[in-house]
């Protein structure tokens, strides 16, 4: 079969990699790792669109989708677009950013535990966001910086300053991917004692807040959550897709990536700076919600096929699991719980199914 | 088989050319020294075997040659000009390193590792050309790894491993080849399968080979040159008949042995008599 592999490429004869050469572009195509993105694009339109129509306020889906191009009666349209729409949208947006988020750090660290969770991310954020809940109403001076900032904003520089401190403690002329998650795993214990000292000390009332806050919730979300979040993955969306093919090289090991010509450094810089970005953005704007960047890059690479999470599509599937699991939340069950809970109870059982049932070990 | 145990030296008529160098380089971890002021150099259409005893420096010279470690001072030059200053993907289209133990991530299949080899030849736009088509293809074709193109990696013997990373090697294109104990965990017959796929590329696709060993004797008869190397320093530099005496072995390995001739290829043969000391 010489004459297939020289005239098609290897890896033709199962079928499942295409050649495409357009002009002065020349790539390869996967069957299933193209299809999948764009199952979970319709998948995550569907959802939102009955998201859309859920509520207090039925509306079916037909009107749900003539609203959203302009066609629906003002009553409708004003409950789709300025009450329900912001929630939906930051939920997307909170989706994407993880999943990406997820699947950029696993993919660098090799290592299917490395995730936002896991490194502390979330822990610095929580931390900050609940000494502002918590400290808030106080008179410190200190509290009132921490107040005016705002909370998106404190959780934002929460998981930043935590992300600094990880990459301080884990650089060693590069970051080691298993040094990382370890590095990870005690800022994130600090992190999250920093929470409890907190709820110790706070008033009943404030305790609940932050509680809420903690689960991940995406209740009362208006605009103004959403375009700091959509104004941040505008941007490093194309850089992280950028990045794929040195991602795939650096998957490796340092020593291969660097003898093909990737500057390594730089590199893993660049990859570990833009997925805690996401993933602060994305607590920022709805709380820590768990779970969704560390079981949606497995679970996409294991419908993708390949050798590492497609980062297209774990950011389209980790939309689909948030909106899906606020749906779910906010109608299927008898009490409205906080969109984390949810994607921790739904995307856990997938991942351990998926296990069970895939011939491979864990792949990051 | 034959003609690749023969030693044609073709460019014996004019010096050749040196393609790499490492001058008075010093190579540590951490405070750790493990080179001091160590000069070497690879000429054009070579074939350099590096042995020594375990912990002498043989592999970090490699991976200093192969820029994947910096020198604390001196420097590697490539084609004249230091490698430290060229652009990294530029080095990759002249001088390729199969590091001692590479990792393939799971799942992924032969035809997408060789593939890889091509890395830096593409850019965003130029994923996947006509030319990478065809030398993938080629490389498969030329380790026999053609039937294998669709297995995972993790899913191979070791030595058809080896011959796929080989494989994308040869992929990567590159004059210069640096390969650090390609023969580790191989049975015999294996060690002599890689080590005639290496011997082929410097024969037949005019590659400059240096490959550390540790087995003297298939040093002896694949490189035609030897560098021996003790306590991070070059000992002896040479063909295997001046450098695989007696007295070296005694010196460098603390080995009593008497060194006979090679009936196979004629090359010269390590008979171990006893560890010294």
């Amino acid at each position: 079969m010489t004459s297939t592999i020289t005239t098609r490429g290897p890896g033709v004869r199962t079928d499942r990699r295409r050649t495409v050469r357009v002009g002065p572009f020349s790539g390869v195509v996967r069957t299933r790792q193209l299809l999948l993105p764009v199952v979970a694009l319709v998948v995550l339109v569907l959802v939102s669109a009955v998201s859309l129509g859920r509520g207090d306020y039925p509306i079916g889906l037909g009107d749900v989708l003539r609203t959203l191009v302009g066609l629906g009666d003002p009553t409708q349209q004003f409950i789709v677009t300025e009450l329900r729409a912001p929630r939906i949208v930051v939920g997307v947006l909170v989706g994407l950013a993880l999943g990406l988020s997820g699947a950029l750090i696993q993919t660098f660290a090799r290592n299917p535990l490395a995730s936002p969770d896991t490194l502390g991310i979330n822990a610095g954020a929580s931390a900050a966001a609940v000494g502002v809940i918590v400290l808030g109403g106080g008179s410190g001076a200190a509290a009132g910086l921490l107040g005016g900032l705002g909370l998106p904003l404190a959780a934002l520089l929460g998981g930043l300053l935590v992300a600094l401190l990880i990459f301080a403690l884990a650089w060693r002329g590069g970051v080691d991917g298993y040094r990382l998650v370890l590095v990870g795993v005690g800022l994130s214990a600090v992190g999250f004692a920093l929470v409890d000292w907190l709820l110790t000390r706070s008033d009943i009332t404030e305790a609940a807040a932050a509680t809420v806050w903690l689960t991940g919730s995406l209740n009362a979300r208006t605009w103004d959550q959403a375009w700091p979040l959509g104004l941040a993955l505008a941007v490093l969306l194309p850089v992280a897709l950028a990045l794929s093919r040195q991602l795939g090289v650096l998957q490796f090991g340092d020593d291969t990536a660097r003898a093909l010509g990737v500057r390594v450094g730089a590199t893993q810089a660049v990859v570990v700076l833009v997925s805690v970005a996401l993933a602060a953005a994305a607590v920022a704007a709805a709380g820590p919600v768990q779970f969704v960047a560390l079981v949606v890059p497995q679970v996409a690479v294991r419908l993708a096929g390949g050798s590492r999470p497609p980062l297209l599509a774990s950011a389209l599937l980790g939309a689909v699991l948030v909106v899906g699991a606020d749906l779910l939340a906010r109608t299927v069950l008898p009490v409205a719980l906080p969109v984390g809970i949810v994607t921790a109870v739904v995307g856990a059982p997938y991942l351990l199914w998926l296990l069970v049932r895939g011939r491979r070990s864990i792949t990051a | 088989m034959t003609a690749t145990l023969a030693h044609p030296d073709l460019r014996s008529s004019a010096t050749p050319r040196v393609r790499l160098a490492a001058e008075q380089v010093r190579l540590a971890y951490g405070e750790h020294v493990v080179v001091d002021g160590l000069d070497l150099e690879l000429t054009d259409g070579s074939f350099t075997a590096i042995v020594g005893p375990n912990g002498c420096g043989k592999s970090t010279l490699l991976r200093a040659l192969g820029r994947l470690l910096r020198p604390t001072s001196g420097q590697v030059v490539l084609d004249g000009r230091p490698i430290a200053k060229t652009p990294t993907r530029e080095v990759a289209r002249v001088l390729g390193m199969l590091p001692q133990t590479p990792i393939a991530p799971e799942g992924l299949t032969v035809a997408d590792l060789v593939a890889r080899g091509r890395h830096p030849h593409q850019s965003w736009l130029r994923q996947w050309s006509r030319d990478d088509e065809d030398v993938v293809a080629e490389a498969l074709r030329w380790t026999d790894m053609e039937e294998f193109a669709d297995r995972p990696v993790d899913a191979l013997s070791g030595g058809q491993r080896q011959r796929a990373w080989i494989s994308m090697a040869l992929a990567q294109g590159t004059d210069l080849l640096l390969l650090d104990e390609p023969t580790t965990y191989l049975d015999l017959s294996h060690q002599i399968d890689v080590l005639e796929l290496v011997a082929r590329l410097h024969a037949e696709r005019g590659r400059t080979v240096a490959v550390v060993l540790h087995d003297l004797n298939l040093a002896a008869r694949y490189a035609h040159r030897l560098v021996a190397m003790k306590d991070g320093v070059v000992v002896a530099a040479g063909t295997p008949a001046e450098v695989l005496t007696e007295q070296l072995l005694a010196d460098v390995f603390d080995l009593e042995a008497r060194v006979i001739t090679d009936p196979v290829s004629g090359t010269p043969m390590v008979v171990p008599v006893r560890r010294l000391r």
